[in-house]
């Protein structure tokens, strides 16, 4: 049951991931995207992280919207066929393939070392004692690090446009 | 390990629930339109059926037998598929939303964030049918829906958040069993208020309908859509108003457990549940017909102005109790001053022009007697 479910995830998560760099639509590559990260969504959950999965949802649902929105508002229907030439792809795979192939090392060099027989959820109190008291410094980095970019961007877009007040 | 045993448990309450969430929408629909007439001074319909009770499934069998057409240059595919992203996160959210105690298709542990998870995704569905109807109209609609509800998701997952402090828990149940004594709407007065208004701006009611307003984008992202999928399109907009006014009466107005307390049989905490969710959802349609709809830029500062300040003023104080471990109270009152000042604030601005026209008046009248 569990494994017939991974492969039907697994089938949306590649094709969506497949769809998303060889489509020429944006509109449709965003949608791709949003099937990908939604069988991410489902692996998580198979995986009984709830919270990571329904975080996955919300975070990524939101994202794909603001990447339409984007793709919409910043491109004309003559700059989406420019897009087409994209003569970069070979170095965007070279460091996609490179980026997952230390990824999977780092998963797969001490695989033994993680118990594949742990069925059980992580309650939301653990997961929050562990991000607040383990991690808490990480967490509170990461998340300056959002604040900053927020405030990069709100710098970057009103420098331009000073006048308009 | 999910069993085959619960998907079939799943599969049969979301079919039980999408039935029951069918005759809801007609009693919505009969409801807003009998009760939007008396508060004009009209009757509402009275012809199909007594009292009009019919009105509504005819016009639903007429929705479904019109001509279902699609504008020439949309994209078919995106255009059939959108009413179903709009539907399903609404729909979806039900699964874990208690109607009693045990009374859920599935109550999960994290049942406030699940809400929170699935109904972030209905803006994709509200951006693409505006995107593929090939329409100006609808485009325009479909940013007004993106910029409208990405900005009043915040409030409510803040008034959420404040809940969820002060409950402890994410689970819905439990929540509503934490209110046994005193609801939290008498402890977090401002998380009720912005959870309701910013409810109601996410499903796009009335006051707050910016996406879809006639007068300015004639129907936003549904305007190329008719027949079963612009049905699809109104279904989905009464059963999320009636989620947001369900989480209002579970969450706020002490679902099945309060006021009477624990020895209530299953079925009368679901006729208190229902009876408390028609409430809020005629306090809704009672703004909707008290007030116009607000402007876009009106919209937008409400939203991030008030409603958001607001919000993380809930949170804060919800968190500063806990921490600190004041009297309950203090949450009234924190809330209730919180609450009072952007109230005193609005009050004196709406009266500053006629007071000034008074002061001057008074002014002219000195200057004449001195004369």
């Amino acid at each position: 049951m569990a494994l017939a479910v991974f492969y039907v995830l697994a089938l949306v998560t590649l094709g969506g991931a497949i769809g998303v760099v060889t489509t020429r639509n944006i509109v449709h590559a965003a949608l791709f995207l949003l099937a990908a990260l939604g069988g991410v969504a489902g692996f998580f959950a198979l995986l009984y992280a709830e919270f990571l999965a329904l975080a996955q949802v919300l975070i990524y649902g939101g994202a794909v919207v603001i990447v339409i929105l984007f793709a919409l508002m910043l491109t004309r229907r003559g700059e989406l066929e420019l897009m087409d030439e994209h003569k970069r792809w070979p170095l965007a795979a070279a460091v996609s393939f490179g980026l997952f192939a230390v990824m999977a090392a780092a998963f797969t060099i001490d695989a033994a070392s993680y118990n594949a027989e742990v069925r059980t959820s992580v309650s939301l109190d653990a997961l929050g004692a562990v991000l607040f008291e383990r991690w808490a410094a990480p967490f509170e980095i990461a998340s300056l690090v959002l604040l900053v970019a927020l405030i990069g961007a709100i710098v970057i877009a009103r420098s331009g446009g000073r006048d308009e007040g | 390990m999910i069993e085959a045993r619960d998907v079939l448990y799943i599969g049969a309450g979301l079919f039980a629930l999408f039935n029951g969430l069918m005759v809801v929408t007609l009693s919505l629909v009969w409801l807003e339109r009998k009760f939007l007439g008396r508060l004009q001074g009209r009757v509402g319909p009275t012809r199909v059926g007594p009292f009009g009770l019919l009105q509504a499934v005819a016009d639903a069998l007429k929705l479904l037998m019109k001509e279902d057409v699609s504008p020439g240059p949309a994209a078919r595919v995106i255009f059939y598929a959108a009413p179903l992203l709009v539907f399903v996160p609404g729909f979806i959210v039900w699964l874990t939303i208690p109607f009693a105690q045990d009374m859920a298709v599935r109550n999960l542990e994290l049942g406030i964030f699940f809400f929170i998870a699935f109904s972030v995704l209905s803006i994709v569905g509200l951006v693409l049918a505006g995107w593929s109807s090939a329409s100006k109209y609808a485009v325009l609609g479909g940013f007004r829906s993106a910029a409208q509800l990405v900005s009043y998701e915040i409030p409510i997952i803040m008034t959420l958040l404040t809940v969820v402090i002060v409950a402890g828990t994410m689970n819905i149940a439990e929540v509503v069993e934490a209110q046994a004594s005193v609801p939290y709407v008498a402890l977090l007065p401002l998380a009720a208020v912005v959870f309701l208004l910013a409810g109601i701006a996410e499903v796009g009611r009335t006051p707050f309908d910016i996406y879809f307003a006639e007068s300015e984008v004639v129907g936003g992202p549904f305007v190329e859509y008719s027949g079963a999928h612009w049905a699809v399109f109104f279904l989905a907009e009464y059963v999320s108003t009636f989620v947001i006014a369900a989480l209002t009466a579970l969450l706020f107005l002490g679902g099945w457990r309060w006021p009477f307390g624990a020895d209530l049989p299953p079925a009368a905490g679901v006729a208190l549940v229902l009876a408390k969710t028609y409430a809020v959802v005629l306090a809704i349609f009672w703004l909707r017909a008290t007030y116009p709809r607000l402007r876009i830029d009106q919209l937008m500062s409400l939203g991030w102005k008030a409603l958001i300040p607001l919000s993380f003023a809930a949170v804060i104080i919800a968190a500063a109790q806990r921490f600190y471990g004041w009297p309950t109270w203090s949450l009234t009152a924190l809330s209730v001053i919180v609450l009072a000042v952007p109230a005193i604030l609005q009050v004196r601005l709406q009266r500053r022009p006629a007071m000034e026209r008074a002061r001057r008046y008074a002014r002219r009248a000195m200057a004449e007697r001195a004369r």
